[in-house]
């Protein structure tokens, strides 16, 4: 009985460190389609560096992840060589860019949700994602700052601005569903995580709203979304992704880079 | 920009233009190191070539950023993958500040881009031709960038400060672009028979173009003998194109590659390497707007530009409406 709830205890934790290392890569992966093509040099620069800054996030936890299971995986067997379904991303990272406007909106939600990890995660039984949780969330509360005024200024912009940043949030807002509905994984992690799905709603709600407010934009209702990435059942979008990312690595095996 | 008129100065009491003076004064000065600042009184013709050399310069760090960002999103490791991204972000960050450097002209950037948009402004003409494989990453930092320093390094003791201090620190990134592209061709050099075909296919496609970066030979060349006197480019084309080669010979030799050029071989006389007859007619098409990714690479400006009008000018309504807010609220 012991054993197996050890088992159970470092599957989920491994479970747990993957969604959110997945879900940084992915958003950085995104993310970094608009370098180059950005409405504006200064932004251009500015997403590459929260591309970047995702990255960096994505590859201190493949390398934790990697010790809980002993090593026999390194950052890249993870990044490159699962499959879809072992992908345990929020949906929300995987969503196609489209405009600015629905970027800008999608970056807004999950950094303030990212934020809100983090900060819980100091409190964490675990040094290690305590670690990483304090170095993300310096990052993570400047791309929230970021995002958040891109929302302000697009919604309380033109008519044209504002009209765009409704139609991002009318096709985003739905996946934010997945931060807080039933999660067995954080349940049976919550005496080291003690992290609650309730908390993080109270406290990502309140930031939100906050933006929301300013943008002069009416909080839309809790959505009935079925959502599921963090379960590994994900959009059609992320095995595109996944076959653009892993394309070198799948054509050349055990090819030295 | 000035208006040649304004630019004319009264005649001095013995009728000699005051402005011929000030040439004078201003080419003795050049000439004795010192260093140009944005107020100081310049020749029109300087600033000129400095507006044209420095936008140029600025276009080429942006349009730079297309053919190696194509590969952030199918980078084969996480590692390779930030070296790239980060790359990309410096090159853009080079464009920014030459930008900035250019402004101290009297020029706007809006309206510098714009050409550049329009198809009336120039930039490297290495970034015409396409990345094909990941190889061309490797090979872009090797010898785009390695071009890049050899021609820079030189802009560092440019007579113009804004921008002989925008080199010194473009110069110090360049150095680690050119080192990440050496290493990354050297891990594929170790790697499988594939992975070694990729980096000399690359090298066969990229090689030439690279020795072209120097632009035309100093006979043909039309700017050359102004910047000189002005102190805007103290080393000739064919001068830089040489230290190149001599560089980079020993470095392929290092990698295990073939430069693509039989006539490669050491001149003891000279203490140069000799080389091949370079293909101007090439460079000249490609120059003039005919390389095999001019248009690409514009219309993905463009384009970009375009789709972001109204992101622009929602900042500014936005600005507007906080200043009224701050006046009435
Ligand atoms: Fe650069
Ligand atoms: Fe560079």
């Amino acid at each position: 009985m012991t054993i197996a709830r050890e088992e159970t205890y470092d599957a989920h934790l491994l479970s747990f460190v993957l969604r959110l290392a997945d879900s940084a890569l992915i958003a950085s992966q995104r993310m970094a389609e608009w370098c180059g093509v950005a409405p504006m040099l200064e932004e251009d620069i500015a997403l590459s560096n929260v591309a970047l800054d995702l990255l960096g996030q994505s590859r201190h936890l493949f390398t934790y992840a990697s010790d809980l299971e002993g090593g026999s995986r390194s950052e890249d067997d993870f990044a490159f060589l699962r499959d879809p379904h072992e992908y345990l991303n929020y949906i929300i990272a995987e969503l196609p860019n489209g405009d600015f406007a629905q970027s800008c909106t999608k970056s807004f939600l999950f950094s303030s949700f990212a934020k809100t990890v983090w900060s819980s995660l100091l409190d964490a039984n675990d040094s290690r994602l305590r670690d990483i949780a304090a170095k993300s969330l310096k990052e993570t509360n400047y791309h929230v700052e970021h995002f958040s005024s891109w929302f302000i200024r697009l919604g309380d912009g033109t008519d044209t601005s504002r009209q765009k940043i409704l139609e991002g949030l009318d096709y985003v807002w739905p996946y934010t569903n997945e931060f807080f509905d039933d999660d067995s994984i954080l349940i049976s992690l919550e005496g080291v995580l003690k992290m609650k799905t309730n908390t993080l709603w109270t406290k990502w709600i309140e930031g939100v709203t906050n933006v929301f407010a300013s943008a002069r934009i009416d909080l839309p209702s809790t959505p009935d979304f079925i959502c599921s990435g963090k379960y590994g059942i994900h959009s059609e979008h992320l095995g595109h992704i996944l076959a653009e990312m892993q394309y070198l690595q799948r054509a050349y095996p055990g090819g030295r880079w | 920009m000035y208006n040649q008129s304004l630019d004319k100065g009264p005649l001095k009491d013995d009728g000699r233009d005051q402005d011929e003076d000030r040439r004078i004064e201003f080419e003795h000065n050049v000439l004795a190191g010192y260093t140009v600042e944005p107020k100081d009184w310049m020749p029109e013709g300087y600033r000129k070539t400095l507006i044209r050399q420095m936008s140029q310069h600025a276009h080429s760090e942006v349009i730079g950023m297309l053919p190696e960002g194509d590969w952030i999103l199918r980078a084969p490791t996480l590692k390779r993958k930030a070296i790239l991204l980060a790359k990309v972000q410096d090159e853009g960050g080079h464009g920014l500040y030459l930008y900035s450097a250019t402004e101290t002209l009297g020029v706007s950037r809006d309206l510098l881009y714009e050409d550049l948009l329009h198809g009336r402004a120039k930039y490297s003409s290495i970034f015409n031709y396409p990345t094909l494989s990941w190889a061309d990453v490797g090979v872009i930092g090797w010898l785009v960038d390695g071009a890049a320093i050899m021609n820079q390094i030189p802009l560092t003791q440019c007579s113009y400060g804004p921008y002989a201090r925008a080199m010194v620190r473009i110069c110090k990134e360049e150095s680690f672009h050119q080192r990440q592209g050496f290493e990354l061709l050297n891990e594929m050099m170790n790697g499988s028979e594939k992975q070694k075909e990729m980096v000399q296919n690359s090298v066969n496609r990229w090689w030439w173009p690279t020795v072209m970066m120097f632009g035309p030979e100093d006979k043909d060349s039309v700017h050359s003998k102004e910047s000189r006197t002005w102190g805007i480019k103290r080393v000739t084309n064919d001068e830089l194109r040489q230290n190149f080669i001599d560089v980079t010979v020993p470095q392929a030799e290092i990698l295990g590659v073939d430069l693509p050029d039989p006539d490669i071989r050491w001149n003891e006389e000279r203490g140069h390497y000799d080389f091949g007859e370079v293909d101007w007619t090439e460079f000249w098409r490609v120059v003039s707007g005919h390389g095999p990714c001019n248009r690409d690479r514009i219309e993905a400006k463009r384009k970009a530009w375009e789709e972001g009008v109204w992101v622009r000018e929602a900042i500014m309504a936005h600005a507007l409406n906080e200043k009224v807010v701050d006046r009435h609220g």
